[in-house]
């Protein structure tokens, strides 16, 4: 029986769909929160694999975009009370004390500020060469991060936001995941997708069809500040606490990982990665623990985890160049002429 | 000698090349001919290592260098100047000549082979430090034809030399394949220019389709029907 | 349709083009020719904005286009080749000829992604378009084959289907009969006269194929070190001695 690829689909999402409810309902809350955080990682390295990956931007600008979004979310949601426990060096100003919203308009308001602040800074760095562009992001992200620092009153300063509400939850986080796939889906496989494509391959090219390339290359980094606010204010609602020194050039750094080891330029590549790398780099964790081996008892190298990892990714990086997926996408197709290739082995 | 046999290539389920045997013998200049697609590129890239041959042999020297990598083959001193120019656009011409004469050790030789390559083409040595990437497409050509040239190869396979030049400097490169010929390099010469491809060379084939439909020595072949027809744009 | 008033393009020390002036009929086939580093390409990218000249004005339809940005040019409706070859290469042969597709879209970036019904629609439209022009050039069957797979040949021909596909009025071909052999040269010939008529054209074309340049252009302009230095028609051309001196040769 030949099932329509469609149905196929829709049986898939429904049975991710029941698996994460399995999960969320039968796992340990350790379990279910490295199930979160790898949602949350899939928006943010889908968000970076848009400019990275399909529009050819090198940006390393993605946790300056986190942390507005993070604040803008953090300070919209909680009641004023809460921020008066907060902001006990310096008052917070009363506009802000008093402003309160639902949390998913809190959540779209604060991908909405990103983006604004995404099309501040886009539409002149994007008008400079593109090496460049990496060097202006990167002093972007800096100078939030100072910003943040001593805006006192509008950000409690370097002391950061402590109880903040726990909104995230598993269905909030995949739910906003997999609404940041669909959305890069469409928008890759239509007619704009595709001059984004052409701006990445040939610019000169690109606007001799027409492209107007400045603007498909604003566009492409307001949607992935937008997708990288949302994720950065999901990261907040999902720990609770946030403080300037979390969004630094290494977070950057973790989320161009990710991108590059699923492949830079694939969708399903950042998902695959994100759950993989969050995943291992849990699962790693009990190498920084005192550890029996046999014969020898180690006291426990703090860092060790990190050295391990770096290793299973240079290991990806030599075998697989392009990262996992290359460019390609998945799909029903490949993945039943993948099946065939491995059954004939197998009967061999 | 060059000898190609039975070769094959296949770019996914594209059967590209299917068993084409040919041979380059030393001193001599070898033409391959044939139609958009028919494979040519794909032959000159087979021999060098580009790409990776599914079936039949590849010997130069007596020695067989199919599957060997790129590098190795080129040491052996068997080159491709490969289409539509390559040339490196953020280096300057003369850096791009040098890069030519990169493997080489023979100081004084490598100089007069950069002096002929600038009496060749005036035009490189006027615009010597200008970036590759800004000259014109001939100029570009003549660049590729000039650093194929300095890398002073036993075996110079040229993939269309001629295209973008204009009319008086496409008389001039079959001259001057005459003349590396002469100074005994060996020559695979791929052309779209037909005419001037078969008067140049010792021996031509026609590819069609991933084989081999025709040879003979390129005089005969200019005066064959077919390819009058099919390949000279003359009425068959 | 196209008038180009006193245009001089200067590269530091170096003039490549010096007083152009070229005009252009609606309908006309005209030939740009002349050595190699004449200045020809450039001309083409003054006129397609890729370079603001240096000095002097471009007109298109009689409205000045001087140091407008290249895709606003192309919207007006003027279109172009490349003499090394640009296609996008981690597309389709369709997928390149859709991207020039996008322009008389009328879809924005919220409409693509929503896929609302109106872009479905007009979607569907470009795509029969697009694969309408690839078969009148011999490309369908390989629609779906990376666009850097194709023979050199073959990507030359993708180049001017791509250029048609942003409905141009005016056509700027830089040596569209290269890597072409004789016949295929002729096809080519044809071809270009097909396409005038069909999609109401004008063309200005660079070619060193002199075959070609004589069998297509009514008449053309010949560069030499930037400067024009004769223009007329075939047997004209092929007759001044400048032109033989500088270009073609002696037989
Ligand atoms: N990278 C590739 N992937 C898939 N198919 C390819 C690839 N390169 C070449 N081909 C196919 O192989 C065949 C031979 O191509 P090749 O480039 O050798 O032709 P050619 O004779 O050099 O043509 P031309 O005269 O136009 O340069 C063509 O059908 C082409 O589509
Ligand atoms: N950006 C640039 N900087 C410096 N010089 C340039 C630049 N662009 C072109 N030139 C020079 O200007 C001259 C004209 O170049 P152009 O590309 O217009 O020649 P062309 O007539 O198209 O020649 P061909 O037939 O070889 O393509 C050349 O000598 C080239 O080296
Ligand atoms: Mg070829
Ligand atoms: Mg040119």
């Amino acid at each position: 029986m030949k099932i329509p690829n469609k149905a196929k689909t829709a049986l898939a999402l429904a049975a991710g769909a029941a698996l994460i409810a399995v999960a969320d309902a039968s796992l340990g809350p350790f379990a279910v929160r490295i199930l979160n955080l790898s949602a949350i990682y899939v928006i943010l390295a889908l968000s970076l694999n848009l400019l990275n990956g399909f529009t050819g931007l090198f940006s390393l600008g993605h946790a300056g975009f986190m942390a507005v979004g993070a604040y803008v979310s953090a300070l919209l949601t909680m009641s004023p009370a809460q921020k008066d426990m907060n902001f006990f060096l310096t008052p917070i100003v009363p506009w802000l004390r008093e402003v309160q919203l639902p949390f998913l308009a809190a959540l779209l308001v604060a991908g909405l500020c990103a983006a604004l602040v995404g099309l501040l800074i886009g539409a002149p760095a994007l008008r400079l060469r593109d090496d460049y562009l990496a060097i202006a992001t990167l002093g972007f992200a800096e100078i939030i991060r100072v910003l943040i620092t001593n805006a006192q009153p509008l950000t409690n300063g370097a002391q950061g936001l402590k109880a903040i509400p726990k909104y995230s939850t598993t269905w909030v986080v995949w739910g906003a995941a997999a609404a940041a796939a669909a959305f890069l889906v469409l928008l890759l496989r239509s007619s704009y997708g595709r001059t984004i494509k052409a701006v990445r391959d040939d610019e000169i090219a690109a606007e001799a069809m027409g492209v107007n390339v400045f603007r498909v290359k604003v566009t492409s980094f307001v949607i992935s500040s937008f997708w990288a606010g949302v994720g950065g204010a999901l990261l907040g609602h999902m720990i609770t606490t946030i403080d300037p020194k979390m969004f630094t050039l290494m977070l950057t750094f973790n989320i161009l990982l990710i991108v590059v080891l699923g492949g830079n330029g694939s969708i399903t590549g950042s998902i695959l990665g994100a759950i993989i790398v969050t995943v291992l780099m849990e699962a790693l964790r009990f190498l920084d623990m005192p550890m029996n081996l046999l014969f020898i008892r180690t006291q426990g190298l703090p860092g060790l985890r990190m050295v391990i990892f770096s290793l299973i990714l240079m290991i990806v990086v030599l075998y697989r160049q392009k990262g996992l997926m290359g460019t390609n996408e998945f799909s029903w197709d490949a993945l039943s002429s993948l099946a065939r290739r491995l059954g004939r082995k197998g009967g061999k | 000698m060059l000898a190609i046999d039975n070769l094959s290539v296949h770019y996914g389920g594209i059967h590209a090349l299917q068993g084409v045997s040919l041979e380059v013998p030393e001193g001599k200049i070898v033409t391959l001919i044939g139609a958009n697609g028919a494979g040519k590129s794909t032959t000159l890239k087979a021999v060098i290592g580009l790409v990776k041959a599914s079936g039949g042999s590849v010997s130069w020297d007596g020695e067989p260098i199919s599957g060997l990598p790129t590098k190795d083959i080129v040491r052996r001193g068997v080159v491709l100047s490969p289409e539509g120019r390559r040339v490196f656009p953020n280096l300057t011409v003369d850096e791009n000549l040098s890069l030519g004469a990169f493997c080489r050790s023979d100081k004084a030789a490598v100089a007069a082979d950069r002096e002929r390559v600038f009496s060749l083409f005036p035009r490189l040595k006027e615009r010597m430090r200008q970036k590759a990437g800004t000259l014109s497409g001939g100029e570009q050509q003549m660049l590729a034809v000039g650093r194929a040239i300095m890398t002073s190869p036993k075996l110079l396979m040229m993939d269309e030399p001629s295209l973008g030049l204009a009319p008086l400097i496409v008389k001039m490169i079959f001259d001057i394949i005459r003349e590396v010929n002469a100074s005994g390099t060996t020559v695979l010469l791929v052309e779209q220019n037909a005419k001037a491809a078969l008067e140049v060379a010792d021996y031509g084939y026609v590819l069609e389709t991933g084989r081999i439909t025709l040879s003979g020595p390129g005089r005969e072949l200019l005066a064959d029907d077919r390819v009058r027809a099919a390949y000279l744009g003359e009425a068959g | 349709m196209l008038r180009t008033e006193g245009v001089y393009m200067r590269f530091g020390g170096l003039t490549a083009v010096a007083d152009l002036n070229v005009e252009i009929d609606k309908g006309e086939i005209v030939g740009l020719i002349g050595p190699n580093g004449a200045g020809k390409t450039t001309a083409f990218n003054t006129v397609t904005g890729v370079y603001r000249p240096s000095e002097g004005t471009v007109r298109f339809k009689g409205r000045d286009i001087t140091g407008k940005k290249p895709h606003e040019i192309t919207k007006r409706g003027i279109a172009r080749t490349f003499q090394n070859i640009r296609l996008f290469k981690d597309m389709s042969v369709l997928e390149n000829v859709l991207v020039a597709c996008h322009l008389r879209l009328g879809a924005g970036v919220a409409a693509c992604t929503l896929h609302l019904p109106g872009y479905l629609k007009k979607e569907r439209e470009a795509r029969a378009f697009a694969e309408g022009l690839l078969d009148s050039v011999g490309l369908r069957s390989l629609a779906d084959e990376p666009a850097t797979s194709l023979p050199y040949g073959k990507q030359r021909r993708l180049e001017i289907v791509r250029a048609l596909a942003t409905k141009p009025e005016l056509l700027l071909l830089d040596e569209p009969a290269a890597g072409m052999n004789p016949q295929e040269s002729l096809e080519l010939m044809e071809f270009i006269h097909r396409i005038r008529d069909e999609y109401d054209l004008t063309i200005l074309l660079i070619e060193h194929h002199m075959q070609v340049v004589m069998g297509v252009c009514s008449r053309m302009y010949v560069l030499d070190y930037g400067v024009t230095i004769a223009h007329g028609g075939p047997e004209q051309i092929q007759k001044d001695p400048k032109v033989i001196e500088a270009y073609l040769g002696v037989d």
